[in-house]
């Protein structure tokens, strides 16, 4: 909320700077966001005095005129009409700027000399009257800087008001809290005024007939008015708080608003069929056009001001369209009234209006501030327009607006919350500077019964009256502690032992982590190919979006990855090795939450190495991949992790992609990203992905190491070229080798494949190291060579394959 | 006779100079000591002679053997460390050339500053857990004293799955989980992804926030300074001013904003800090006694004191970011330099 400290002076007396007053604001709650000096936009303009006026010798519309600053004399050429001899006027001086950005200079206007420049309002922007020169009031110092004698300056304050302080959402309500921080008293506005003899009760009625959505609704009219626009000094008001005039009459509710914090509505009285007001609830659809011309369509249960007939306000949000202010507006009904927050609030979101009125009411407003404000507001309306007041009001108030009681407060239990020692009597004196009442409560050893004023309804509970006292007492003045506690040591979860682990083995194999976002586009399920009946495609969604592309919750991490590399690509950085962990999101079962798992994610795409000069230029590929998993893997110490071909992924190459298990258990997929996927994604870069589900493998990680013996006798190898079908699985190969149930075979190893000259068609060969080791003894070359040969024939008889 | 054998020792020590080659240094031995050599022969001619001329040439003729033996083994000792010297001149590399590597990764900024953070709460005695990020209403706002149709909901705009679902929008519900489970004293922090639909430069639809939560008896305001205290000047340096101003979070009462002086200009007002010399870096307060109602603590028991920050933005002010959307931009030469 912008507030102007010029404003402000008219409730409270400040003596600090505006600097001071940002501060002290900020430091008990009202948070300054912002200092801003404001005034005119024209600058050397100075009050002067028209000596004489003559005609100008060489042109019939010009006069020439001698003006007197008191110090100086100037002539001055000047084209108005509405200049007389002795008129005080503004003078812009030779050098002034004024609106628009002009800069007066010395001129020559058909022969004559001019220093300067007689203006109008309009052309100093203070006004809209362009007819003639402005004409000052006699008593200004003749010399004197306009901006200051007409007092245009001012500092408006932006503060952030939070919810809780409705209070605090007018100017009253801000001097108030200056007063109660600097020992001051706050001048509530006079409210003094003549009614006519004609009473509102014979003109206006008005029928609540939702007492509890409205429990309470106050009007006042005034006859007579001329609409017309507002003096200078409230517009000046107005735009200082970021208000725009519209009219006197208009400007009048706004400026009580600002001014005492209670919204008020003013209609056009012809208009109000059967001169009623009938308060009740909207019927599902109704259409209404509300001031600005929008027509809105009504949810049910909307709380509507009406005549006899049709709506004329949405209560509390904006008046009709129907029976708004015009020019030629005589009689008017003005609106005080208090409407239930909540309902205000519901009404406003749903029809997307958020007004100065409904962010008002929805929060709370003083309920014993209505006829205040009515009253304040017919004084001004009838002082800026001309119309004289119909005697008495109306006050509708089916139901007491609750209203907070007394409530205690333990002066014991204040320090206690607080870690302070604030003796009772000052707690007291703080509280009863906001304007609470407080007694000591009988038998109650220093404990107070406080009566907050009307206009703090967010204060309800012991605790609010602590936080009022620690505010006012200031925080800085609340000693720094330690709390006691008991030494127990921070659990910390094998789950976040785990993630850091993980973390670190990849980076230090030079991947980088990645964030992405939680949400990606629908298009995600199609680009990736899913299938129909994948439980990926099961997303959940956003109902109310940013964008598009964000707009259902990720079911994988590989398109966030693809993402990041096209980002990347297009950028012009080809080489990336990245990781992702991070949630992803399936529909749970019906009335339950989505059931949200945590992936890790990889791609590495562009060259294995950024250094080419001993490496050529090798891209990584599935090996580069899988040796990631496999270290990773390993360095986890899971045992059994196996890879396979059955299992794959739609997105995946179908020739370079596995699934990674653990024993039976499914932990991932790896390989090469679908050439479709690939162009789907314009991407024409190879990449590889994998995706390991850690809750799976966070069970699986064995929590420390046992030690096993380890034979110190010498190995034994032995090399092996097997001729097999080429589409025969390596892994086959070395399972069965392993599976011999050889108690001498330590570890099998393929030192080479190979397929092409010497190798007949549809055949690879495959060389394989045999590594024998006994724990009791040095093997001589006939007992390995007795196993050597058993294994090496029943792999033989097994697969058919050939020893090269 | 005396002057051949000094002629001969001299003769073999200019050809054991000269020769410059292992193959040169072993032809010299075969024509002097080998055993038809030079030498050799002089030695075996020395039967010819008296018996006094034996002694004395004799013995000077072994003499100069023995000369001669060692100078040829130092020639060869030399000739070899000059061949292993060419032989390794020939290896020299170009010392330049950037190493071979398997590449360093970075962990991403955000969760540097998200682990530092997790670090120092451990280690005093927080304990560290986890939330859902698909929230219902009631953890998010409800049971936090946000009532629907509150005012206080517009303080954080929200994404909706459902009417009653929402994208966690802090990470305040864990600690509603966390107290429905588990008796006080409560001594936790949560962090993680929270959701709220805006964009611009200092804000993205998803970030980071770290909630915490310390309950016991006797827990005071006084407490909660203390403790954030400690961990800002951890977190940007033992000379760092913090100020607490009261400000309002519907689940905690008393409430305060934390600042921290301007880490750019010290206070003197610049572009970051808006003019004003502070910057926010944590809301924070005493838990509201609703909330403690909310999950069946005794609000007269037990007091406490929650606090929540933005990881993002403690990463901004540590390492200098203007534009929040760079962490989720993932560009390589973004990530490089953390």
């Amino acid at each position: 909320m912008q507030v102007s400290l010029r404003w402000l002076k008219d409730y409270v007396d400040i003596d600090l700077t505006p600097a001071e007053v940002a501060d002290c604001l900020t430091m008990t709650g009202l948070e300054v966001d912002a200092v801003r000096e404001v005034g005119p936009s024209f600058n050397h303009v100075v009050v002067a005095k028209i000596l004489s006026i003559r005609p100008h010798p060489n042109a019939d519309k010009l006069h020439l005129c001698d003006v007197t600053t008191g110090a100086e004399t100037l002539p001055i050429v000047c084209g108005a009409d509405n200049i007389h001899e002795g008129d005080v006027v503004p003078l812009a001086r030779v050098g002034a700027t004024i609106p628009g950005g002009y800069t007066i200079k010395r001129s020559k206007l058909r022969g004559e000399y001019s220093d300067g420049m007689l203006c109008s309002e309009e052309e100093l922007a203070i006004g809209e009257d362009a007819t003639g020169i402005m004409i000052l009031s006699p008593d200004l110092p003749l010399g004197g800087d306009l901006a200051e004698v007409l007092d245009l300056k001012d500092t408006v304050f932006d503060i952030g008001i939070t919810p809780n302080r409705s209070d605090c959402l007018s100017m009253i309500g801000i001097a108030r809290e200056i007063a109660a921080l600097t020992g001051r008293t706050v001048r509530l506005p006079e409210i003094r005024f003549q009614e006519r003899d004609e009473d509102i009760q014979g003109l206006a009625s008005v029928q609540i007939l939702d007492p509890d959505l409205c429990p309470r609704y106050t009007a006042r009219m005034v006859r007579n008015v001329t609409v017309g626009p507002s003096p200078l000094w409230m517009r000046l008001r107005l735009e200082a708080v970021g208000l725009r005039s519209i009219s006197n009459v208009v400007d009048v509710t706004n400026f009580v608003m600002m001014e005492l914090g209670q919204p008020l509505h003013a209609f056009d009285y012809r208009f109000l069929e059967e001169n009623r007001i009938v308060v009740r609830r909207s019927t599902q659809g109704e259409r209404f056009v509300s001031l600005d011309e929008k027509e809105r369509i009504l949810k049910a249960d909307t709380l509507m001001i009406c005549d006899g007939v049709k709506p004329v306000a949405i209560a509390g949000i904006m008046g009709g369209f129907n029976s708004e202010i015009k020019p030629d507006t005589r009689d008017i009904l003005l609106e005080s009234a208090y409407f239930t927050p909540s309902s205000i609030r519901r009404s406003a979101r749903d029809l997307g209006m958020s007004t100065d009125a409904a962010f008002r009411f929805e929060r709370g407003i003083d309920p014993e501030g209505l006829v205040r404000a009515l009253d304040r507001a017919a004084q001004l309306t009838a002082q800026l327009s001309g119309g004289s007041i119909c005697r008495g009001r109306i006050d509708e108030h089916p139901r007491q607006v609750k209203t907070v009681e007394e409530i205690s407060l333990r002066c014991g239990r204040a320090n206690a919350v607080l870690g302070t020692k604030i003796p009772a009597a000052d707690m007291a004196k703080i509280l009863e500077n906001l304007g609470m009442e407080v007694s000591r409560k009988e038998g109650g050893e220093e404990e107070y019964l406080v009566k907050p004023p009307s206009f703090r309804v967010d204060i309800t509970r012991e605790i609010d009256l602590v936080e009022e006292i620690a505010r006012i007492h200031g925080y800085h003045h609340i000693p720094v502690t330690l709390p006691l506690a008991g030494m127990v040591p921070a659990h910390r979860s094998l789950r976040r032992v785990l993630e850091e682990k993980i973390r670190n083995h990849l980076t230090s194999n030079g991947l980088s982590e990645v964030i992405t976002y939680s949400f990606i586009s629908p298009d995600a399920a199609d680009i990736l190919a899913l299938n129909v009946e994948d439980e990926r495609r099961k997303v959940v969604s956003i109902s109310n979006p940013l964008t598009e592309e964000q707009s259902v919750m990720r079911t994988t991490l590989i398109y966030g990855l693809l993402k990041v590399m096209r980002e990347n690509v297009n950028a012009g950085d080809y080489n990336l090795k990245i990781f992702e962990f991070g949630k992803i999101f399936l529909q749970g079962k019906p009335g339950e939450l989505p059931t949200e798992k945590k992936r890790l994610g990889c791609l590495m795409t562009g060259m294995r190495d950024d250094e080419l000069w001993s490496l050529g230029e090798p891209g990584v590929d599935f090996y580069d991949l899988k040796g990631c998993v496999e270290s990773l893997t390993d360095s986890l110490g899971l045992n059994g992790v196996q890879f396979r071909s059955k299992a794959r992924e739609t997105f995946l190459h179908p020739g370079r992609a596995c699934g990674i298990f653990l024993g039976e258990k499914s932990i991932g997929f790896m390989g090469e990203v679908h050439p479709d996927v690939l162009s789907r994604m314009d991407l024409k870069n190879r990449a590889l992905v994998f995706e390991l589900d850690v809750d799976a493998i966070s069970g699986e990680v064995p929590q420390s190491v046992t030690y096993r013996e380890f034979s110190r006798y010498p190995e034994s190898s032995r090399d092996v070229a097997f001729v097999i079908d080429s589409t025969m699985e390596v892994g086959d190969m070395l399972d069965m080798a392993l599976s011999t149930g050889e108690d001498l075979l330590e570890r099998v190893r393929i030192f080479d494949v190979y397929a092409g000259a010497g190798i007949p068609e549809g055949k690879k060969s495959l060389g394989l190291r045999f590594t024998y080791r006994s724990f009791t003894a040095t093997l001589t070359d006939d007992t390995v060579n007795r196993v050597h040969s058993t294994i090496v024939q029943r792999i033989v008889d097994r697969t058919g394959a050939q020893i090269r | 006779m005396i002057e051949d054998l000094e002629k001969l020792r001299k003769e073999a020590e200019t050809e054991i100079k000269a020769a410059k080659a292992e193959a040169d240094l072993s032809a010299v031995r075969v024509k002097f000591l080998g055993r038809k050599g030079l030498l050799t022969q002089y030695l075996r001619n020395l039967g010819q002679l008296s018996i006094e001329e034996k002694q004395l040439y004799g013995k000077r003729a072994n003499e100069i053997k023995d000369i001669l033996a060692s100078s040829f083994e130092e020639a060869q000792g030399a000739l070899a460390a000059l061949k292993r010297e060419d032989a390794l001149r020939r290896e020299a590399i170009d010392v330049t050339l950037p190493g071979r590597r398997s590449g360093y990764g970075r962990i991403h900024p955000v969760t540097q500053v998200l682990e530092e953070i997790c670090a120092i709460f451990s280690g005093i005695g927080f304990s560290i857990v986890d939330g859902p990020e698909i929230e219902k209403d009631y953890y998010n706002f409800e049971a936090l004293n946000i009532p629907k149709d509150h005012p206080a909901r517009d303080m954080q705009d929200t994404f909706y799955i459902e009417e009653t679902v929402v994208l966690r929008t802090h990470t305040s519900p864990v600690q509603i989980r966390i107290m429905e489970k588990q008796a006080p004293p409560v001594r936790i922090i949560s962090p993680g992804r929270v959701y709220r639909p805006d964009s611009d430069v200092s804000h993205t639809p998803m970030f980071h926030q770290v909630e915490g939560l310390l309950v016991d008896r006797g827990v005071t305001f006084g407490d909660l300074k203390g403790i954030l205290d400690a961990f800002l000047k951890q977190i940007f340096g033992e000379e760092t001013v913090i100020r607490f101003r009261p400000s309002y979070f519907p689940f905690t009462e008393p409430s305060a904003e934390v600042d921290i002086r301007c880490v750019m200009c010290k206070g003197s007002g610049c572009r970051i800090c808006g003019q004003s010399g502070w910057l926010e870096i944590l809301g924070s307060g005493m838990v509201d006694p609703a909330v403690f109602e909310n999950v069946g603590y005794d609000p007269e028991e037990f007091t406490g004191f929650a606090f929540g920050l933005g990881v993002e933005r403690i990463a901004m002010l540590k390492y200098g970011i203007t534009d929040i959307r760079l962490f989720f931009e993932n560009e390589w030469r973004f990530l490089q330099q953390f």
